[in-house]
């Protein structure tokens, strides 16, 4: 659980480059908006340049002794009472994968967009906008406190609207953009009032000192009691499922694919709506002094991942069947959380970042291909046309479907063993069955888009062509990554062991031991979640290849069960109706009535009686100076009086 | 003996007064107001004020009210017809009103004042000398100025009364 | 002989008195005019009464100055109402009501 040793600290000169080069990159792009040459090439080179500080630094790191971290400190932002909060950075075992992937990976598809948004006119706002993103999403993985993570919470939550309406001439961007953020906004109310209880409950046990830095959490989050430990962490999760889209908080991710799809890869892919996660894992402390909490958590993963990968069977549209994927995902990740195993969730972060990431852009190479064309109901055939993008589609597809030896078998196997050996015996069986729906529903993509024959209008099949290499290199480094990227987190008795898990034991804690394995070993599960994945591709094969009528049937005979799942579980128009309807009226009522009526009534009332007051007095002015004069009268016979009384 | 010749003068004055205020012809007004001033002077005279009545002679009723009267025939004004209106009714009666209360205040006001001149006036008091003295070194910046003064009224009379210069179009 | 300073001034109340309500009530502007000089007359008739009943001069020293101020004031209002009547060929006091508010 909670280990107390000192952890050394090395200090770096250099971390605050790795945010401050994104950052420059996003100036410069302000700056020169209208030289697109040359904002296409200092973007992605200053998401280079930090990727390479990263590495440097997480390299000068392993040399290290274990549990070691970098530390910067850049200001001292606040300091008031017993309040104090600093703009420092670390790099320890868990900020050392995240920022690899996110300046990695983020470097990866910089340079896809380069190829993807370079004819837009409007490229260089993009690219402003990316690189700002980089900068928030940097700020929230190598903060020391919860403060500068906040920050970077926040801004990769602003970078998303901004990106998700990035075409916002037209209202349904806007609209996507606009519900992003208020979504969020929900989830970062629950955040930020965890942080409050947080930061207050510990003050107690530092001797009344309030702080938001990681070390100062870890330090005196066992004093916190099992209540107040269960309450910030559900505040806490709030958060998470707001920005990593899990139930009730998910419905944002899905209409997000409004954006172009290198946002939709980066940031509803690999990085922002990983920020939860990243979140959770680093206040594990606190998470484990509440086993309730942790039971909500696990839950909410498993019903998540199930529920979006029910929706995602009948979608038809490639991006939104991929959304709905990382949904699912995002649950298994979740659920790795709830059981415990927070390293295994990272991991799972780090394959789902390749493969997920891979995933998209190809998505975004078969549109680019297919002339702007999402429906994969108009796709087919695309193999021959687009050989790269269909390679590498195909290894993101095996990866995410848990082919043996690709990158997603090993992170979902390692989730769904720790969900079983923790005695959630429920959970793991939804998962497993949600492993499968992800086998069929991801080859059914891959079948609907790639196989048979081309589904198109004339025009768009004759300008069927294959992208261009600044967009196809990037594919295939993460394809070889989606391949690769498992095998640094092996089971433990197989070859060199879960290196990764090692690696990140020391900041993440280790698992509790498999007691409750029962009958079934890790070998055992490994092969059942095999068969099913097999099982799942195959009959998506048979669906689609084999007996192309067969899905149009069946979804007749069920038609009530597909048409809930098109139609999402009609949950967009639930939310509508419960929260959004009564809050327009609310807000009509209170301009219509309180505003216009009532307050502009009154200060106008106000002013017409002041001037109806001065019109009843004005009548005194007659202009007729005898008038005048009989007032002096008036007014000298009452002094005079006065004088006469005395 | 003064104070009987004082009384008549007194209601005489009075009746004068009342004249210039309530009749409706402007010219017989003009006319009852010059009766007054006389009046007036002959006051002065048995106040001992010589000087000052035959002043009030020459320069009231002789060059002023003549200036009255010519204006009045300039203008060819005709009889005053007060109005009827209920307004002007009330409004007028608060105006008598009023008139008569502050007459009635003014006097309770001037009741028991300064003695009457029981002491023989100084030798020469009221004649054009002693006027004259006081004048020219008590009063001397007064003098100055009232003679500025007369020059502005002069000069603005003039500049007022002239014949309009009709703009000449080019 | 001997006049009763009190009742000088008496006499003086009333016909500033009624110099008043002849301002308040004439409508013809000329007429008004007289009313103010009757008033200005009840003032003399008060200086007067009072100088006399001192014995100094300098009472009627003010009187003086008062008629050469009446005189430039008739003078100049007269002149006013002559221009006005230019433009308006009225001297009815109700009808000269430019200030009316």
């Amino acid at each position: 659980m909670h280990e107390a040793h000192e952890a050394l600290i090395l200090h770096s000169q250099v971390l605050w480059l790795i945010p401050v080069f994104p950052l420059l990159g996003f100036l410069i792009a302000v700056a020169a908006n209208n030289s697109h040459g040359l904002v296409k090439i200092t973007s992605p080179l200053a998401v280079l340049a930090s990727f390479a500080v990263a590495l440097a630094s997480v390299l000068s790191l392993t040399g290290a002794d274990e549990g070691a971290r970098l530390y910067q400190h850049v200001y001292t932002w606040i300091v008031a009472g017993p309040f104090r909060a600093d703009i420092a950075f670390r790099i320890d075992a868990l900020s050392a994968v995240m920022v690899l992937i996110v300046t990695g990976v983020g470097f990866l598809i910089h340079v896809y967009s380069v190829g993807y948004m370079g004819h837009d006119h409007d490229c260089a706002r993009f690219f402003a906008y990316l690189n700002l993103f980089m900068f928030s999403m940097l700020l929230l993985v190598l903060g020391d406190n919860l403060l500068v993570l906040f920050v970077g919470w926040e801004g990769v939550g602003l970078c998303s609207y901004l990106l998700i309406g990035f075409w916002y001439e037209k209202d349904e961007n806007a609209a996507a953009g606009k519900k992003a953020f208020i979504v969020n906004r929900v989830g970062d109310m629950g955040f930020v009032l965890g942080l409050f209880l947080l930061t207050w409950s510990l003050a107690p046990a530092a001797g009344g000192a309030l702080s938001l830095d990681f070390a100062h959490v870890e330090a005196h989050a066992h004093t916190l009691a099992p209540a107040t430990a269960t309450v910030i962490a559900l505040l806490l999760l709030v958060g998470a499922a707001g920005k990593s889209a899990q139930l009730p908080l998910y419905v944002w991710l899905p209409d997000a694919m409004a954006g172009p799809t290198p946002v939709s890869a980066l940031i509803h892919a690999a990085t922002m709506v990983t920020a939860g996660i990243y979140m959770i894992a680093r206040l594990h402390v606190v998470f484990e002094m509440s086993p309730t909490a942790l039971q909500v958590v696990a839950t909410l993963g498993a019903l998540t991942a199930l529920f979006a990968a029910t929706i995602a069977l009948v979608q038809t549209d490639i991006k939104k069947v991929l959304a709905y994927s990382t949904v699912s995902q995002l649950g298994f990740m979740v659920l790795a959380l709830g059981v415990g195993a927070f390293a295994t969730a990272i991991f799972h972060v780090m394959t789902h970042a390749f493969f997920k990431a891979l995933l998209f852009l190809g998505a975004g190479s078969v549109i680019h291909g297919m002339s702007g064309e999402q429906d994969v109901q108009k796709m087919g055939g695309l193999r021959t046309k687009m050989p790269v993008t269909f390679w590498t589609f195909l290894v993101g597809t095996l990866a995410i479907a848990g082919a043996p030896g690709l990158a997603g078998f090993f992170s979902k196997d390692e989730i769904l063993w720790h969900t079983w050996s923790s005695g959630h015996t429920v959970l793991w069986l939804i998962a497993t069955i949600t492993a499968t729906l992800t086998a069929f529903y991801m080859f059914r993509l891959l079948f609907l888009t790639f196989f048979g024959d081309l589904r198109a209008d004339h025009d768009v099949a004759h300008h069927v062509h294959e992208s261009p290499a600044v967009m196809t290199i990037p594919l295939v480094i993460l394809a070889a990554l989606s391949i690769v990227g498992g095998w640094v987190g092996l089971p433990e008795h197989w070859l060199w062991g879960n290196k990764l898990g090692e690696f990140l034991a020391p900041v993440t804690g280790h698992p509790h031991a498999a007691e409750h394995a029962g009958m079934l070993g890790e070998g055992a599960l490994m092969a059942i979640a095999t068969t099913l994945a097999i099982a799942g591709a195959t009959l998506a094969y048979v669906f689609y290849i084999r007996l192309p009528g067969l899905p149009m049937v069946l979804s007749w005979r069920l038609r009530g069960i597909y048409e809930l799942l098109r139609d999402k579980y009609r949950v967009d128009e639930l939310y509508d109706a419960i929260i959004v309807t009564p809050y327009v009226w609310l807000s009509t009522m209170l301009w219509k009535v309180v505003d216009v009526q009532l307050i502009d009534g009154f200060v106008n009332g106000l002013a017409g009686a002041v001037a109806a007051n001065g019109t009843l007095w004005r009548r005194a002015q007659t202009g007729n100076v005898q008038h005048y004069a009989l007032a002096f009268l008036g007014g000298v016979v009452l002094i005079l009086a006065y004088y006469v009384i005395r | 003996m003064g104070a009987i010749l004082f009384l008549v003068l007194a209601v005489l004055t009075i009746a004068a007064a009342l004249g210039v205020i309530l009749h409706p012809n402007p010219v017989k007004s003009a006319l009852f107001l010059i009766v007054t001033l006389f009046l007036l002077a002959v006051v002065f005279v048995l106040l001992e004020a010589h000087m000052i009545a035959a002043l009030q002679i020459i320069v009231y009723a002789g060059a002023i009210m003549v200036l009255f009267v010519f204006v009045i025939m300039l203008l060819n004004l005709g009889i005053d017809d007060p109005d009827r209106g209920r307004r002007q009714v009330v409004l007028r009666g608060l105006a008598w009103l009023g008139g008569i209360v502050l007459a009635v205040e003014l006097a309770l006001l001037v009741r028991g004042g300064p003695a009457g001149n029981t002491a023989a006036a100084p030798a020469g008091y009221g004649g054009a000398l002693a006027v004259a003295q006081s004048l020219y070194t008590d009063f001397l910046l007064p003098f100055e100025l009232t003679s500025i003064l007369l020059l502005v009224a002069v000069v603005g009379a003039v500049v007022l009364a002239q014949k309009q210069r009709r703009p000449t179009i080019s | 002989m001997i006049v009763p300073t009190e009742w000088v001034l008496m006499l003086s109340a009333v016909l500033f008195a009624i110099g008043v309500v002849g301002v308040l009530v004439r409508r013809n502007i000329i007429v008004i005019f007289m009313a103010i000089e009757l008033m200005l007359n009840a003032v003399n008739l008060t200086f007067v009464a009072l100088a006399r009943s001192r014995g100094a001069v300098d009472g009627q020293v003010v009187v003086f100055f008062v008629m050469t101020v009446a005189a430039a004031e008739a003078a100049v209002g007269l002149a006013i109402i002559i221009a006005s009547f230019r433009n308006r060929t009225t001297v009815n006091a109700d009808e000269l009501a430019l200030l009316r508010g």
